[in-house]
């Protein structure tokens, strides 16, 4: 009997003797309600906490309604949403073509790389920030422009952008499409802008996102650089009420639930995302 | 392949071959050079500073009381407060993150189950940092949800409990460390050979016998190496801590040393640095161990 089952089993199309065998355990149906109420409570209590602690006749979306008229908020809104575009920017540019080269002409080089992109995980932002600061405060001129951010947050989306790019050049035939164009007379530059850069899509558009998570994010330096980004602003208002500050966590809950859908619907899932996390901007 | 066929092929043809293909090596390498660079800049040569700092005093010469000063007050109670705290939420993480893991791959389990954790896993995984540490306040402060909610059932649970104390602040770190082991944990159980399950259960193994003499052995090696990856994940966070308003903080002890006025000393902030970038390194290398050994049975 148990061959039986186990043969059925075997076989993905045979559901009804899958089902009619296996009830879900209990201590598992546990772990799995245990597992969505530390997802979801959080999220039910901002909700709640947002709408709460308001005078009689003001509207129940009170302390949105305050942050969205502070100035300061657009502000910081924009300056991260500027710092992130850049931060993607300068990372595709840097990336992309290095990528490229050292699958084309250096593969020995992609050891070299893989150590390399495990740095930032060695290097936390904490401590990078700490390395940076003095060598930093020499340069006055890019010390004081928002833009020495995205310098730096290309380090920390570094490890992010190479394995999404390292994975979508590993899937294509490099070598076949490189020749193909080169037989048809285009030179590199083409190549790569019209041949590689549209075969990669996926990935470049993955890689980003994820960057754009992280830039978004983004605490520890931006506080110690004394930049008021979007985290900083809501870590500076929510110190003084907490309403406010549970209503901008919303608020980045839902940027960051929204980037990682399309992650996910990009159909990289999982596993893309899973990248993201073993970064350090907590 | 390609290239070395290729290769010949022009050797055949050009004759003077290892000089031209010596030659054209270091054009290529040329064009690592803005990579290398700007990582030289942002990454390496930071970190060097800062490692050569750790031994320097202000005026520059060499010194050992930097080093020497992390063992005194307040740092040593620094590292405890995080080592435990990296440790305890590693392992209620990694814990409840391997069970689900395995629960969400039962085969009973409704179709919508596991596409949905692993969704949400991606998203809560970076769900961190400042916004988290208002969620948690919203949850479980003195004036959180939850805690009404249970000072209603006449469960008043401050001030045994609190946001900034171990447990409190391992409570919030499992925020981002359970779907972390979750999306790590499920290739590694799926990696479980069907036919292991079903011989076990051929010769008459019950579940926990297959997990007590198939399963975990195999997957010991992954589950330690996923754990000390969450240690690492955890010993590192900054900005969470700070939002939740923990003092005693290795990460938060540096940015006072760097950022503060009165406690302001970069030279104690390397060292302290550089006691984090040696634990890391050893968390790093443990997880690169045990992962060796994990692929020995695991796809």
């Amino acid at each position: 009997m148990a061959q039986v089952t186990a043969v059925a089993e075997a076989r993905p199309s045979s559901h009804r003797f899958r089902r009619a065998r296996s009830r879900i355990p209990v201590w598992h149906l546990t772990w799995l309600v245990l597992a969505a109420l530390v997802f979801l409570v959080p999220i039910y209590s901002v909700v709640q906490f947002s709408l709460a602690g308001i005078g009689p006749g003001q509207s129940p979306f009170h302390w949105y309604l305050t942050v969205f008229d502070d100035p300061m908020f657009r502000a910081s809104f924009w300056l991260s949403i500027q710092i992130s575009l850049e931060t993607v920017a300068v990372s595709l540019v840097l990336m992309v073509p290095t990528v490229f080269w050292v699958h084309l002409r250096l593969p020995g080089l992609r050891a070299v790389m893989d150590l390399i992109s495990i740095l930032p995980f060695v290097v936390p932002p904490i401590v990078l920030v700490v390395g940076l600061l003095p060598f930093l405060k020499n340069i006055t001129w890019l010390f004081v422009r928002p833009e020495v951010l995205s310098l730096i947050y290309v380090v920390f989306a570094l490890p992010f952008l190479y394995r999404a790019l390292d994975a979508g050049l590993r899937a294509i035939d490099l070598r076949t499409l490189v020749d193909a164009a080169e037989s048809l007379g285009a030179r590199m530059p083409r190549t790569l802008l019209r041949v590689i850069l549209p075969n990669l899509r996926a990935a470049i558009i993955g890689g980003s996102l994820l960057t754009i998570a992280i830039a978004m994010g983004e605490y520890t330096v931006a506080s110690l650089l004394e930049f008021n980004t979007f985290s900083v602003y809501t870590y500076t208002v929510g110190t003084s009420t907490a309403y406010e500050g549970v209503a901008l966590s919303f608020i980045s809950f839902i940027f960051v639930w929204g980037a990682m859908l399309a992650l996910y619907l990009l159909g990289r899932g999982g596993r893309g995302a899973a990248a993201v996390a073993i970064t350090d901007y907590k | 392949m390609a290239l070395g066929e290729l290769g010949t092929q022009s050797a055949v043809r050009a004759g003077s071959a290892p000089r031209k293909r010596s030659r054209s090596r270091w054009w290529a390498l040329l064009g690592m050079l803005p990579f290398f660079a700007y990582i030289s800049i942002f990454l390496l040569i930071p970190t060097g500073e800062l490692i050569v700092g750790a031994f320097r005093t202000q005026a520059g010469a060499f010194t050992l009381s930097n080093i020497s000063d992390i063992f005194h007050a307040p740092y040593p109670q620094a590292f405890e407060f995080s080592l435990e705290l990296s440790a305890l939420s590693a392992l209620m993480g990694g814990g409840l993150g391997f069970l689900v893991a395995n629960a969400v791959l039962h085969h009973g389990v409704p179709r919508f189950v596991r596409p949905a954790f692993i969704s949400f896993s991606g998203m809560a995984a970076n769900f961190a940092g400042v916004p988290l540490g208002f969620a948690y306040i919203a949850t479980l402060g003195t004036l959180g949800v939850v805690t009404t909610l249970l000072q209603h059932l006449g469960l008043f649970i401050y001030p045994a409990f609190s946001l900034q104390g171990l447990f409190g602040c391992a409570l919030v770190y499992m925020y981002f460390q359970l779907p972390l082991m979750i999306l790590l944990m499920i290739p590694v159980i799926e990696g479980l050979r069907r036919e292991w399950r079903e011989s076990a259960s051929n010769l008459g193994a019950s579940s926990f016998e297959f997990w007590r003499y198939v399963g975990l052995p195999v997957i010991t090696p992954s589950l330690l190496g996923l754990m000390v990856l969450l240690f690492g994940n955890a010993f590192s966070a900054y900005a969470t801590a700070q939002t939740l308003g923990v003092s005693s903080l290795v990460t938060i002890d540096i940015a006072n040393l760097i950022n503060g006025d009165i406690t302001f000393d970069p030279q104690d902030a390397y060292a302290l640095a550089l006691a984090m970038i040696v634990i890391i390194v050893i968390t790093i290398v443990v997880y690169a161990l045990l992962q060796r050994r994990a692929s020995r049975w695991l796809r």
